[in-house]
């Protein structure tokens, strides 16, 4: 078996892969390092971190190949923008024109669509190379990238030298590698291929927290923009009043970059908004004195750790020693999130999914005794318990003579939940300060002792009303556990006041300096697959 | 306004054939629609009355370029699977986009039937598993249409007689926007099933109407005045025999006084004939199950347009839940009219509901009633016109094109060219007689270069299609009238000398005898005789 090495930081020259989208566009563009270089390094990376399952696809022949076109125009002088020769990623439920799209399902093991999302069109018409499709939960269900059928992700940070450190041996009986993290999700694939410097940024989905959790797991940045803003044609649904592309990045400068990107209409996608949208780079705040910052009481949720109640609060006392107004505000409604998100999204599922009959695409049964038959097996054989539980509920709800009892209530009650937000904000409240979880990340062992649904609901608590309010919010890496683990802020802002929300964000970045992770030593995977000896140091 | 449902009666069928077999068996129509909507006895002792309900739904497919939420083109028999996008084949990640012409031609249809247009309206998801509907759901409008409470007249004649016509209205509950599905293709033999989606995703209205009618003929009325519409507005071409328009029957029977009874559904009626059939077996078909203490069921029923008759349908997947739900990739629909139109507006971006008020054409009522004014025809004859495919323009280019009144245009348009197309079931625009070569014959007729008779011989000769003008024809059989006076002269000469006996008479004062010394010179001449001319020559020679 080949070995693999990561690269050290002395062996990317003077240009440093853990830099910015802003400063390696600039490398580039002063022809320091080359676009090719760069994919090259990136895909080594993605080799020796094979372990983490972090890719389900991996297109170096396409994404070299958009390397070197990028690296012609940059030889002209004419790159398409900051985005131009930079490596990316991209979660496996958005489409990509001849590379496999699978949702980490039987159901579309080996599809290659015939399209290209709008957001990763928009990435490739900007000169990005799209170097693989990243892991997650089966069609995005759960809040752990544990549940996919290429097996679970793993959190960078298991493998890193503060986690290591802090961890006591669980039992001299259980191998050491049981101790390894899960990312969160369903984004986990992102998350980890962001914080692994394997590429500078990565699409996630966010539907009720999706690009939020595992980016507070994997302590980077998960943008969630408001609702309309990116298009989600292209994107395969989860719950379609909900989902938005996500943005997984190393800071929150990148954030906006790729932003800028992403968002404005898309004709194909009537729920974009049609005002147009202008590019911004972020400002350095210095004077928070004029905001406002809530602290909703309710997010003081049952099952929030110590530590991130701390971290959260230390995080309010830094706005107001900086002179900013931080005030305790109340959104009564967000208890019933949960609930009423349970209703409204298997309802979804139930009807995004009916299209999976194994006629015009996808897995088909040999099961041929008769359509019914053939569909009912495909879709057995398709689909994990996790989705088939989901339509199963979704259908229920959606019966004629339940519909009242639930879907329309629970559509009642998400009205009451964005108004929550409404009133807030209309109180001169600018920005909610938010945990983004209820813990750091905890041990795949742990995790997967209980059932998806019970992990979905309790992990989505912190991050869903956002998604049924349809507004923007970030998770911001604050600090670490005591185990070492990233804990992770989230700012939730107004409709399209991305700008505001990632100002503030990018000023918290600045006062909390979270720590680089120090992927110090690759470990030996548990399956043998892949053996990493050498070290790279990251720091 | 009309009189809403007939209250039509229907009595049992007396004779009743061995049983067996629906063709057998099928039951004579008992009675007609009663036009005055009252009920009519038939003098069939002991048996009450039945009333019969129909109700009908309309879908009606939107004529435009692409389909209701994709850029695929429309079009009729195309190959198979060549007009089909991504999104028409569900392909995981795609969206609707809905087509602003779509959303014209209902609002359009909506006002040409009086309907109240929604400034907001709603589309939802219609779930079923069918191999011909690849996202499981079809996208319709099941909580708030576009266009709600209308009403469409339609006259019809009682008795047969196209002298007594009646207008009914019949109320529109709504129209909606939606998706048409795929085409499923048996293939029995092989037991496979083949799916062409060109059709899936195009555009159609549904036109559901209230249960206003009580038989074949009337449902066949209304559904030929929402055609003649549909037309005009461009918004369909409803042909059914294209499937463009598909009509589905919801049919019960009940005594007067007494709840409605259960009711079917029939589908599968692929023409207005077939319609008006379709319902009428079927009310006799009720009326005998309940006469014989049987029940109707609610279940749909297949109309067999061979068998004239119809049947239970394969019930595909059972009672169905269609778990309808809010599709959260389109937003509202939001409609305008000149007050709410916001300025500053792309008009692209907007549908004004006035806009296309005011460019709304002239509906076929109207189309009718002037006509009757325009060329002072009889209101039954406008009818014709106007429900004769493609016949009110031919009949208005001859108009044009002749010195002919046109009351006496129209004996020839409906009496000689109608039974001619009829016979050959052409329409108008089918006719091997152009508007100018029947308005060129009749000049020769009202010239006096011929008689009528030889018009009709020339127009046989015409219909023919052999490319011969008018005048050819008359010059070549000889048909002109013959206009020399002395000529003529000297034939009724000689049928005076050859009729003494007639003479004496009309000398004695029966003067209606000289009519049949006119038909005896006309016989002579072979019809090439002007008549008016004939009675003066024979009066003058008479009166020596």
């Amino acid at each position: 078996m080949k070995l693999e090495c990561v690269p050290t930081v002395s062996e990317l020259g003077s240009i440093s892969i853990l830099g910015q989208i802003t400063n390696i566009s600039a490398a580039l563009k002063e022809g320091q390092v080359t676009p090719t270089e760069l994919c090259q390094r990136c895909l080594a990376l993605i080799r020796s971190t094979q372990f983490l399952n972090a890719y389900i696809t991996v297109a170096e022949e396409t994404a070299l190949k958009q390397a070197e076109e990028s690296e012609k125009r940059y030889r002209r002088g004419q790159p398409l923008g900051e985005l131009d020769g930079i490596p990316i990623a991209v979660k496996d439920n958005f489409n990509t024109a001849g590379i496999e799209t699978t949702c980490a399902s039987n159901m579309l093991k080996g599809y290659i669509s015939p399209y290209n999302a709008t957001v990763v069109q928009k990435l490739l018409d900007g000169g990005a190379v799209l170097l693989g499709k990243t892991n997650l939960d089966e069609f995005a269900m759960g809040s752990g990238s544990t549940d996919g059928v290429f097996g679970p992700v793993r959190n960078p940070w298991s493998y890193s030298r503060q986690y290591k450190e802090k961890i006591v041996p669980r039992s001299d009986s259980e191998p050491e590698n049981s101790n390894w993290v899960i990312t969160g999700g369903s984004s986990g694939g992102s998350a980890a291929a962001v914080s692994a410097f394997t590429c500078f940024a990565a699409l996630g989905s966010d539907t009720g927290g999706s690009t939020r959790n595992p980016a507070a797991h994997c302590g980077v940045v998960g943008l969630k923009p408001t609702y309309g803003l990116i298009s989600r044609h292209g994107l395969i649904p989860l719950v379609n009043s909900m989902d938005v592309p996500g943005i997984l990045t190393r800071c929150v400068d990148d954030a906006a970059v790729v932003l800028g990107s992403l968002a404005g209409h898309d004709p194909k996608d009537s729920t974009t908004v049609q005002d147009i949208f202008q590019p911004f780079a972020l400002p350095s705040l210095t004077d928070v004195s004029k905001l406002s910052i809530g602290i909703p009481k309710e997010y003081h949720a049952p099952g929030l750790s110590s530590e991130i109640l701390a971290v959260w609060s230390k995080a309010a006392d830094l706005f107001k020693n900086a002179g900013a107004k931080v005030v305790e505000v109340s959104l009564p409604h967000t208890h019933y999130s949960i609930v009423c998100y349970h209703v409204l999204c298997t309802a979804e599922v139930a009807s995004n999914m009916a299209r999976f009959d194994g006629l015009e695409y996808g897995h088909r049964s040999d099961m041929n005794k008769s359509t019914e038959s053939m569909y009912a097996a495909t879709r057995r054989e398709g689909f994990s318990d996790v989705v088939r539980g989901r339509i199963l509920s979704g259908n229920y709800f959606l019966l004629k003579q339940n519909y009242e009892d639930y879907f329309v209530k629970a559509q009642k009650v998400r009205r009451l939940i964005a108004n929550d937000f409404v009133k807030v904000f209309g109180s001169g409240v600018d920005i909610l300060l938010t945990p983004t979880t209820l813990s750091d990340a905890v041990p795949y062992v742990e995790f997967i002792k209980e059932d998806n649904r019970t992990r979905s609901t309790q992990d989505d608590i912190l991050t869903q009303a956002a998604n049924m309010a349809g507004l923007p919010a970030v998770n911001v890496p604050t600090a670490l556990s005591g185990r070492g683990l990233p804990i992770g802020l989230q700012f939730i802002g107004r409709s399209f006041q991305e700008k505001q929300l990632l100002t503030v964000a990018k000023w918290f970045e600045k006062q909390v300096q979270f720590p680089m992770i120090q992927l110090e030593e690759v470990k030996k995977h548990d399956n043998g697959v892949l053996q990493h000896q050498k070290s790279a140091s990251f720091s | 306004m009309a009189a809403r449902g007939c209250g039509g009666v229907w009595c049992r069928v007396l004779q009743r054939g061995p049983g067996g077999s629906c063709s057998a068996s099928r039951p004579r129509r008992a009675v007609a629609c009663n036009a005055r909507g009252g009920a009519v006895p038939l003098g069939q002792s002991g048996l009450a009355p039945w009333a019969a309900v129909v109700g009908l739904e309309i879908h009606a497919q939107i004529t435009s370029n692409s389909k209701l939420f994709s850029g695929s083109q429309v079009q009729f028999a195309a190959p198979p699977n060549s007009l089909v996008s991504f999104f028409d084949a569900s392909l995981p990640g795609t969206l609707p986009v809905l087509n602003r012409r779509c959303v014209e031609a209902t609002v359009m249809t909506g006002l040409a039937l009086n309907c109240t247009i929604n400034k907001k309206s709603l589309f939802d998801r219609k779930h079923y598993f069918y191999a011909d509907l690849p996202a499981g759901y079809q996208i319709t409008q099941q909580r708030v249409p576009i266009a709600v409470n209308g009403s469409l007249s339609y006259s019809l004649c009682k008795d047969n007689k196209m002298s007594q016509m009646v207008t009914k209205t019949v109320r529109i509950k709504q129209i909606q926007l939606e998706q048409d599905s795929g085409k499923s293709l048996h293939d029995d033999a092989r037991s496979q099933t083949l799916i062409d989606l060109n059709r899936a995703g195009v555009g159609l209205m549904e036109v559901v109407m209230e249960p206003d009618m009580c038989c074949g003929e009337e449902a066949a009325a209304a559904v030929r005045e929402l055609q003649l519409i549909l037309q005009t507005l461009g918004s369909s071409q409803a042909i059914m025999a294209e499937g463009q328009l598909r009509v589905d029957a919801n049919i019960s029977v009940h005594h007067p006084g007494e709840p409605y009874g259960v009711r079917t559904e029939v589908k599968n009626i692929n023409s207005i004939r077939f319609l008006a059939k379709a319902v009428d077996y079927e009310i006799q078909r009720q009326i005998k199950e309940l006469e014989n203490g049987g029940t109707v069921l609610n279940e749909t029923r297949a109309f067999d347009s061979k068998l004239g008759c119809t049947v239970p349908m394969r019930d595909k997947e059972g009672k169905q839940d269609y778990r309808f739900m809010p599709e959260p990739n389109l937003p509202p629909l939001i409609l305008y009219d000149a007050k709410s139109l916001p300025a500053n507006v792309n008009h692209q971006q907007v549908v004004n509901i006035d806009w296309i008020h005011e460019r709304l054409p002239d509906l076929p009522s109207v189309k009718r009633a002037k006509l009757v004014e325009l060329y002072g025809i009889l209101p039954e004859h406008s009818f014709t016109l106007v429900n004769e495919d493609g016949l009110m323009d031919f009949f208005e280019d001859v108009v044009k094109q002749t010195q002919m009144k046109p009351k006496k245009v129209i004996g020839w348009i409906l009496s000689d060219l109608l039974s001619h197309l009829k016979q050959h079931s052409l329409t108008a625009k089918e006719s091997p007689i152009s508007s100018f070569l029947l308005a060129d014959l009749l000049n020769l007729l009202e010239n006096g270069d011929i008689s009528s008779s030889a018009a009709k011989q020339v127009f046989e000769e015409l219909w023919k299609g052999e490319g011969k003008t008018p005048l050819e024809i008359v010059k070549e059989k000889q048909l002109e009238l013959i206009q020399d006076q002395e000529e003529l002269e000297q034939i009724c000469q000689a049928v005076i000398d050859e009729r003494e006996k007639e003479v004496m008479a009309i000398k004695g004062g029966n003067e209606k005898v000289i009519n049949k010394l006119i038909g005896l010179v006309r016989k002579a001449t072979r019809g090439r005789a002007n008549p008016l001319l004939v009675k003066q020559i024979l009066e003058k020679k008479l009166s020596e």
